[in-house]
């Protein structure tokens, strides 16, 4: 046996060698914060990217008009010198003096104007082009059937290198605050001549300025000095590193292999305090679970269902599941917004009222009177594929049935790919209430029910339709005054109470946790942690 | 010989044209890939409706496939949905799970058959069971379990070895990852040793090797060894494939990025450009393992030819 | 593969080439033909006609105590996953999340899932799924599998060459988009889609390894002189070959099974395997594996039980491997 016995020491041998050349990992150079990330889906234009992976690079590498605070949310400006409106339907923005791109080129007015007219034009093919649809000529431009009748929005006029007028399709009084949105941020010239090379190595006029990127393993980011604004990175720069597991992630940063993660997945929960201890971060961010029904679908929407869709919004322990599953990464939901809104801003605590509490007495009552569940029992439908969503679906689904003292009555639907689940939705395939999750694009009120529950908005998947709803919506965008906008759309909100067309389950908060290396760690309203707040010790 | 491999490289051609059409009706039968792009949005229709006339997706199956395979012989793989081409993301992810796969098969080959042997050997004692005990548990544990356990136990708790595998991949860090993903195919390459050993050991002619006096080692590793490896050889080679294509659970864990991530990847997001390129790649390096088990049938058994 | 293989012995020269073989290979030529002559039946065996190989090796089994001791098991374990009540009086699906996680208590001995179930009354239920599922998934495969990979070794030629070809192309197709695509057109909330899944990704493999032992044992001298004596080819298969080839496939079919039962876990997880309220091993074990530090019982014993059927397994198909090797005689 001495050939095997020579060859086993070999291996052993390659083993030592393995383990001395990877011990101790230390997490990069001097100054670089590691941190974990997602492969973002699209290209990095900042009007094609609605996910939150490609959202973290665009909120390093662009400042706009305005940016939502990252501890409070509130749109405050950082380009814009002011934005001025007498109707609520022309605006005239005069922009700060001083601001470049790290290329040296300056950011004008048309530096917002053609990025803008890039996003809206359909032949770019640029996902968030909806953004734009408030502005006077988007039907011309992005028609919804046929050719364009033009190239650039009618709506949007340069005056001269620091003016532009927005003319709007409608009234609109909080527009200025939605221009925080990444898709609104200005663009270089290099930009519209050389696409690709910008595509590679993009440019653009944040605190930040792309070192190299390699697609699909890692961006390196690296602060650029002579950022002009007031928030410059005080850390040297920033390595997103990609991960495709959080778990792998979460067990780098335990290792000393990486300094930064965003998202602590739900199973190592438990144990994270005393892993990390004080280095682990749990705060509120603008998202909120709910489960949808699809109003489309008789059985859920007849005369009486209101009551079925209450009581099973009754039958569910929102406390116990956040505390067992979640860790109390959740918050249990009491109205359809989020705390990240803040009382002025729109968030009421208790606004659903008893239908968000617990009461299975109530619940099975409420249902009984309503005609029982469809069928006799009902599914909840989900994605296997990210995210774990089958642990609390199928809390929920004991919950209804302990409640309803019938262990067959919920069970949960999985579908296997993201992609299916979507065509399900949009093709009114579903046949019982589903999973939606809600991240704000902007921390408006209106952001959190327009879209979701307006007649036909653009993330209505449930097709909930009611006259009184979409009248006060309708009043509270005309309204010049906050306080009275706020008031109108939370008068909408409590029609939702009575009717509800979602469940509202939590509110998630951001979660994370980070190494000894650094400090000033914080997440924002987006659930993105502030990079160029982070210092390295 | 020579023309025996070359018509088998020439069955190539029926099996890529075969394979790259049923992987792409598979895709295609998925469904729709437009609609999850726009998040929890629904998607704008005028946008999506562009989106899928520049991915040819508003054609026919026939016309798609049609369009993919003219694409294919003019050397474009397509692109994947985050704009990189497909035969950059092969570049990056082929060389990278060649090499995990290598060394998941050198292990599968020095432990598994060291212990099959061994265990073969001295069927029914001490060594014997303890080497099925020790299958069961790899049989019985998933990948995913074990894999997360020895990445915390060697990398957070031992710090031997960094938990993750950096972008470059060179073979040491890839060690780790690599016993994860051979660990189930040793328990059948240790156990189909073992038996064909204890099959072969009883056999006349290695009574007559050691009667002849031929050293213990010598018989066990030119007679013995020789004569059990057939069925040995052919898993190694059925495993090839399923090492390249099926490691996704490792390639996650360790985060790896080659060939099973970008498969999820493609398939999660139904980009069936990415799908059908690496698929096809990979069915080709089966025909080609295969060959090769075909004609070391014949080197481990002489009497086997090829015409 | 290939066309044709052609021996380089001509049939009935038995020496034709002998010079140039291993020694492993000329002293081949005296291994024991397999069809055992009357007088190689162990002591005691009935006096009379002769038993054929498949006899002789029942009636060693039946003195096996590892068989025995196995079957037993595989006989309870049946026992099981048809009256589940008969050990386990819980409810599998009554889950009280206060208890989420929760260790071994009295009346409890495995503890509770993250939903607050009782691990001990699911590992029970699992059986019926899991075991269905194993077992089912194993038979066919290996059926289907040694059927077509020993008739195409055996006959090699263009029928050879069509099914090698197809099996390779059935090796290329990822078992997730097969899997999504597959179940996806499935409604039926029975295990049996996924056993014929399963099947479908397994055969090609018992094919490969029961045509690479078809393709040597064909070449034994024995089965030259049968053929030369005149036996048909389906005597040949049946009487000379099977039993020589047999070996391999029971090896991998038996730990198929284990990893047939964790297969099913890995397309539940993806939302294509077996559908809610199915309870099964598999399905217990993947939810369990992110909770490992946590909560490790709730891995360990479906993870047993998965355990213990594939042992059980494995020495029933050894034992049964033995009693049909007459070189073991």
């Amino acid at each position: 046996m001495r050939v095997v016995r020579a060859r086993a020491g070999a291996l052993l041998a390659a083993v030592a060698l393995a383990a001395t050349a990877c011990g101790g990992g230390s997490a990069g150079q001097a100054g670089v914060v590691s941190a974990s990330w997602g492969d973002p889906q699209n290209p990095l234009e900042p009007a094609n990217t609605n996910e939150v992976q490609g959202g973290k690079v665009l909120e390093m590498l662009f400042r706009g008009l305005k940016r939502y605070n990252p501890t409070t949310g509130a749109a405050e400006n950082v380009l814009a010198e002011r934005i001025e409106t007498a109707d609520s339907q022309n605006f005239t923005v005069t922009l700060k003096p001083g601001w470049t791109f790290s290329n040296g080129e300056k950011v004008t007015a048309k530096s917002f104007v053609d990025a803008w007219n890039y996003g809206a034009f359909i032949g770019n093919r640029q996902k968030n082009a909806p953004f734009f649809q408030y502005i006077d000529g988007f039907d011309r431009v992005h028609p919804e059937n046929g050719k364009p009748t033009a190239r650039t929005l009618s709506g949007l006029v340069v005056k001269d290198d620091k003016t532009f007028t927005v003319r709007l399709n409608q009234k609109f009084s909080s527009w200025p605050d939605t221009l925080g949105y990444s898709a609104f941020m200005p663009l270089p010239r290099a930009f519209f001549s050389d696409h690709d090379g910008w595509l590679q190595k993009p440019v653009g006029n944040g605190p930040y300025l792309v070192d190299s990127y390699e697609k699909g393993s890692v961006l390196r980011m690296r602060k650029w000095q002579k950022y002009p604004g007031s928030d410059p990175a005080r850390n040297g720069g920033i390595d997103l590193r990609v991960y495709t597991d959080n778990n792998t992630a979460y067990t780098d940063l335990q290792a000393g292999n990486l300094d930064l993660v965003d998202d602590v997945p739900a199973a190592q929960l438990r144990h994270v305090k005393s892993d990390l201890g004080g280095r682990y971060i749990n705060q509120p961010a603008g998202i909120i679970q709910t489960l949808t029904f699809p109003m489309y679908r008789k059985e859920w929407s007849r005369p009486g269902s209101d009551k079925v869709r209450r009581g099973l919004s009754m039958a569910i322990d929102r406390k116990q599941i956040t505390k067992e599953i979640f860790e109390n990464t959740r918050t249990p939901a009491t109205d359809w917004t989020s705390p990240v809104l803040g009382a002025d801003g729109g968030y009421r605590a208790g606004l659903c009222g008893a239908a968000c509490e617990f009461d299975p007495v109530k619940a099975r009552q409420l249902i009984k009177e309503g005609g029982g569940l469809p069928g006799g029992r009902m599914t909840l439908a989900y994605n296997a594929d990210t995210g774990s969503h089958k642990d609390w679906i199928d809390a929920i689904c004991n919950s209804i049935n302990r409640s309803l003292g019938n262990d067959r009555a919920c069970v949960g639907d999985p579908v296997g790919t993201f992609a299916d689940f979507r065509n399900k939705i949009s093709a009114q395939a579903m046949n019982g209430p589903f999973r939606a999750g809600w991240q704000m694009d902007y921390p408006l009120i209106q952001n959190f029910l327009q879209p979701l529950y307006y007649t036909n908005g653009s993330a209505n998947d449930g097709k909930f339709s009611d006259k009184r709803f979409d009248k006060l919506v309708n009043e509270a965008n005309a309204a010049t005054d906050r306080a009275k906008a706020v008031a109108t759309f939370q008068d909408a909100e409590k029609i939702l109470a009575q009717q509800m067309p979602a469940i509202p389950l939590w509110y998630q908060n951001g979660s994370g946790g980070y190494s000894e290396r650094i400090s000033h760690v914080s997440l924002n309203p987006f659930s993105v942690p502030v990079y160029n707040a982070i210092t390295v010790n | 010989m020579g023309r025996y491999v070359v018509r088998r490289l020439l069955q190539m051609i029926p099996v890529f044209i075969g394979s790259t059409f049923l992987i792409f009706f598979m895709v295609y039968a998925l469904g729709d890939p437009v609609a999850a792009m726009f998040g929890d949005r629904a998607p704008d229709p005028a946008t999506a409706a562009q989106i899928r006339r520049d991915l040819y997706l508003d054609q026919p199956l026939g016309k798609q496939y049609l369009h993919y395979m003219g694409q294919i012989f003019q050397g474009n793989f397509g692109t994947a949905f985050n704009g990189q081409s497909v035969t950059e993301l092969m570049a990056s992810a082929f060389p990278v799970t060649l090499r995990l796969t290598l060394i998941a098969i050198v292990l599968e080959m020095l432990v598994g058959i060291t212990l099959g042997v061994f265990s073969g050997l001295r069927r029914g004692r001490g060594i014997d069971t303890s080497v099925l005990l020790l299958s069961l548990v790899v049989v019985s544990v998933p990948t995913f379990v074990s894999g997360y356990l020895l990445q915390f136990v060697f990398g957070v708790r031992w710090a031997w070895a960094a938990p993750s595998v950096s972008p470059e991949a060179p073979l040491n860090e890839l060690l780790l990852p690599g016993l994860v993903l051979a660990l189930v195919s040793l328990a059948y390459v240790t156990r189909l040793t073992r038996t064909s050993i204890a099959e072969n050991v009883r056999a006349d002619y290695v009574r007559t090797a050691l009667a002849k006096g031929l050293p213990r080692h010598r018989v066990i590793t030119r007679h013995l060894l020789r004569n059990s490896l057939i069925p040995v050889v052919t898993f190694i080679g059925t495993d090839i494939g399923a090492l390249m294509g099926g490691a996704i659970v490792t390639e996650r864990i360790f985060n790896i990025h080659g060939v099973g991530f970008q498969l999820y990847q493609g398939i999660l997001r139904q980009n069936s450009p990415t799908v059908v390129g690496f698929v096809t790649i990979l069915v080709l390096v089966f025909l080609l393992a295969n060959l090769l088990v075909d004609l070391l049938y014949a080197v481990l058994d002489p009497r086997i030819r090829y015409a | 593969m290939p066309e044709s293989y052609v021996p380089k012995e001509a049939i009935g020269h038995g020496d034709g080439g002998t010079a140039a073989l291993a020694i492993g290979e000329a002293e081949s030529l005296e291994r024991r033909p397999s069809a055992a002559p009357p007088s190689a039946g162990p002591p005691g065996a009935p006096v009379g006609k002769p038993r054929s190989l498949w006899s002789d090796a029942w009636h060693d089994l039946r003195r096996n105590p590892v068989f025995v001791l196995s079957a037993l098991v595989i006989v309870f374990l049946v026992v099981i996953a048809i009256w589940p009540q008969l050990i386990a009086t819980g409810n599998p699906y009554r889950a009280d999340l206060a208890k989420a996680q929760q260790g071994s208590q009295p009346g409890h001995p495995f503890g509770f899932d993250t939903q607050g179930r009782d691990v001990y009354t699911r590992v029970v239920y699992g059986a019926r799924a899991s075991i269905t599922v194993g077992v089912c998934a194993t038979t066919g495969a290996a059926l289907l599998g040694s059927l077509l990979g020993g008739l195409a070794g055996f006959f090699g030629g263009w029928g050879d060459t069509l099914l090698s070809r197809l099996a390779d192309i059935f090796f290329g197709i990822p078992v997730i988009l097969g899997g999504l695509v597959f179940l996806s057109v499935v409604t039926s909330t029975t295990v049996w889609p996924v056993v014929g899944f399963i099947v479908l990704l397994g055969w090609p493999q018992v094919s490969r390894i029961a045509r690479g032992s078809v393709v040597t044992a064909k070449q034994n001298d024995y089965v030259q002189a049968a053929r030369a004596l005149g036996a048909g080819n389906g005597r040949l298969l049946l009487r000379h070959i099977a039993p020589n080839a047999v070996a391999p496939v029971i090896v991998v079919a038996t730990i198929a099974l284990g990893t047939y039962i964790a297969l099913e876990a890995t397309l539940s997880y993806l939302g294509a395997g077996l559908k809610p309220p199915t309870v099964s091993w598999g399905i217990d074990i993947s939810t369990a594996s992110t909770y490992i530090r946590s909560a490790p019982h709730m891995l360990l014993w479906p993870a047993g039980a998965l355990s213990i059927t594939v042992l059980a397994f494995i020495m029933l198909g050894d034992a049964v491997r033995d009693a049909l090797d007459p070189k073991l005689r």
